[in-house]
């Protein structure tokens, strides 16, 4: 592992690196540049949201146009990053070759983010992450919708390279004394995302090309007007963004496969089976994605097929939990930080995936479907799930980059401060969905359960931004003054146990 | 599949299929009957607009932003949309359905309590979809 701030180098050495360490680097510091620039967003939607009427925002053209960046950013631009700043990490490393199989490629995809990213953020589009036609042909207003669709595309390009590099990587440079058998479970979690990458993402490309002839009047593809069909659209979209949604969980599901073993100081409980549930999920991902159109007015046949589809879906996830507990169950387990958060997002992952089975069976998800329960529901996948578990891998790998402890005090109450400030918006949106509030709303009418219930999200917000706070001081901080990190066994877990850290990558020139 | 005893797990995987069989059989069950439009239900068409909501009767009455029911009968929505997808909402029934344009999609209910409820929009639709409101008044037969 690089140590990039005891032994400094000029930035641009970094910045045209090809070396997987430093494309790593740059991947983490964007994604967790943009998860403080997306959580500005949500903080101040919530703090609209604290009473009816108009609080901080003026418009509601400017609201819509806040969540919709707001979840472009944390989806693309924090979640996606990151997974590919811990799998240009780790990756080479666990699968004992001297960099990702194509270097140059892997330098090419991460700097398709920042011209991507800033399409996204100047263009800042009101037509929600789903740019559901005919909205967004007829009514979104350009040149923001068409900024919007270029950034994804790009993007969307973006994950496509990555993923061929993880593949690649994994498939043809393992050691060849390494089975794919004995493969880490992380290394497994981003082989199996990255083939779904594959396999999925082409139809939304396809998507966004047609999205934008169709805004160009050339093509009628989505638009009703000229005979086209919207909900084509939404099967487009949902055939990549389902299983997208496990691209986004599996890696989060690696970083726990990695802590909590070595914080219960027990071997996982079995290997096999969580490579098991990885290739299963990815296989039935692609089974489940009309369940988010049950209301489009799906016939009762496929809504069946689908909810089926997505009920197959849950005993992988089950399987998981299973591990991560039976691996803890009778460990010596050591309550550092990066524990707190595991442990923290396998709660939040068993009620978020709870939620998920109501929302699949179909007359309940007429009660649910576009309401704030949803929101709630992916938001504790999104945030509760991965970005705990994120956060957690964040604290885990952060003395093998630095080489400096962080502060544990502030890291221990940055996860209690958010672990109880995730509870209070998420759960509380979950109600507030079961008492009818839809979702993507500026502005509410008063009644007296949604405006306590809204406020209560709003603390809990609140709460987060304090945590994301703490992190920020302590991270930064640390960075240059933190203790100095015992490279052996900087989280003092004693023993034997494997740090595939340890092994020196050179750079090559 | 690994080198000590596996039962627990296998165990527990049972218990989650058989749970997941369950919520699956439910559902499926539940859904078909409520799917089923009574034969003497009466057509209303249901037309969302950027940003409100119009209704017609089987008697050619029209109404924008109100709907007018009998209580105990049953009504079959005829739902529409001009411009871009709606999607109608009368939350205390649990009557949802997407208002797309081009297509009639179908949803019934019948009303049980004299009152009024709220229509609303549940899909995003533009600047004023957090007000693209609408009242149903439910009143006793006459």
């Amino acid at each position: 592992m690089v140590l990039e701030l005891q032994k400094p180098r000029p930035i641009w050495q970094i910045m045209f690196s090809t070396h997987h360490t430093d494309i790593g680097l740059l991947y983490l510091i964007t994604s967790l540049a943009f998860f403080f620039m997306g959580g500005v967003l949500a903080l101040a939607m919530r703090l609209e949201l604290f009473y009816p009427g108009a609080q901080i925002i003026t418009d509601s053209m400017t609201y819509n146009r806040m969540f919709t960046v707001h979840g472009t950013t944390l989806i693309f631009l924090f979640i996606l990053p990151f997974a590919s700043a811990a799998g240009n990490y780790f990756v080479p490393i666990m699968v004992r070759y001297k960099d990702m199989a194509y270097p140059k490629l892997n330098a090419i995809a991460f700097w398709m983010i920042p011209p991507a990213a800033a399409l996204v953020w100047l263009g800042f589009a009101d037509f929600t992450w789903y740019a559901q036609p005919p909205y967004s042909i007829i009514s979104a207003p350009g040149p923001a919708a068409d900024m919007w669709i270029f950034g994804l595309k790009i993007l969307g390009i973006s994950s496509v390279l990555g993923a061929i590099n993880f593949i690649v990587t994994i498939m043809k440079c393992k050691h060849p004394d390494l089975p794919l058998s004995k493969l880490p479970l992380l290394a497994w979690s981003f082989l199996t995302s990255s083939l779904i990458i594959l396999v999925a993402i082409p139809t939304f490309a396809a998507a966004l090309l047609m999205l934008l002839t169709d805004r160009l009047g050339v093509s009628g593809f989505f638009n009703p007007a000229m005979g086209g069909d919207p909900i084509a659209y939404s099967h487009m979209f949902w055939f990549t963004f389902h299983p997208e949604v496990y691209v986004l969980v599996i890696p989060a599901i690696g970083f726990m496969y990695d802590i909590i073993p070595r914080f219960s100081r027990k071997p996982i409980f079995s290997h096999s089976s969580g490579v098991f549930a990885f290739v299963l999920i990815a296989i039935v991902s692609f089974a489940s994605w009309a369940h988010h159109m049950y209301a489009t007015g799906m016939s009762f046949t496929e809504k069946t097929v689908f909810m089926v589809g997505t009920l197959a879906a849950v005993p992988a996830s089950a399987m998981h939990i299973f591990n991560f507990l039976a691996t803890m169950w009778g460990g010596r387990i050591k309550f550092k930080t990066p524990m707190l958060w595991s442990v923290g997002a396998i709660a939040l992952f068993f009620a978020a995936g709870a939620g998920g089975v109501v929302n699949s069976a179909m007359p309940l998800d007429f009660v649910t479907h576009d309401s704030y329960w949803v929101v709630g529901h992916f938001h504790l996948f999104v945030m509760g799930t991965i970005a705990f578990a994120t956060f957690g891998f964040a604290y885990y790998i952060f003395p093998y980059v630095t080489g400096r402890m962080y502060n544990e005090k502030l890291g221990q109450i940055h996860f209690i401060i958010s672990f109880i400030g995730a509870i209070m918006v998420f759960f509380t949106q979950h109600v507030l969905g079961l008492f009818g509030m839809p979702r993507r709303i500026y502005d509410y009418p008063p009644i007296p359960e949604w405006i306590i219930m809204n406020q209560i999200a709003t603390f809990g917000a609140i709460l987060l931004a304090i945590g994301a706070a703490v992190w920020l001081v302590n991270f930064v901080y640390s960075m240059g003054k933190g203790k100095p990190a015992n490279m052996e066994d900087p989280f003092e877990l004693g023993g034997k146990y494997y740090y595939p850290y340890q092994q020196k990558t050179p750079h090559h020139d | 599949m690994s080198e000590h005893g596996n039962w627990p797990e296998w165990v527990y995987i049972g218990v989650v299929v058989a749970l997941l069989v369950w919520v699956g059989a439910e559902a499926w069950n539940i859904e078909r009957l409520v799917e089923e439009v009574p034969e003497d239900a009466q057509v209303i068409k249901v037309t969302g607009q950027q940003w409100f909501w119009s209704f017609e009767h089987e008697d050619g009455t029209k109404e924008i932003g109100e709907l007018h029911l009998v209580k105990g009968k049953a009504y079959k929505f005829e739902v529409t949309s001009k411009d871009v997808i709606h999607s109608f909402n009368i939350h205390d029934y649990v009557v949802l359905m997407d208002a797309v344009p081009g297509r009639i999609n179908i949803v019934w209910f019948a009303p049980d309590e004299v009152g009024e409820f709220e229509i609303q929009c549940r899909e995003y639709c533009g600047l004023i979809h957090y007000n693209m409101r609408a009242k149903l008044y439910v009143e006793e037969a006459i």
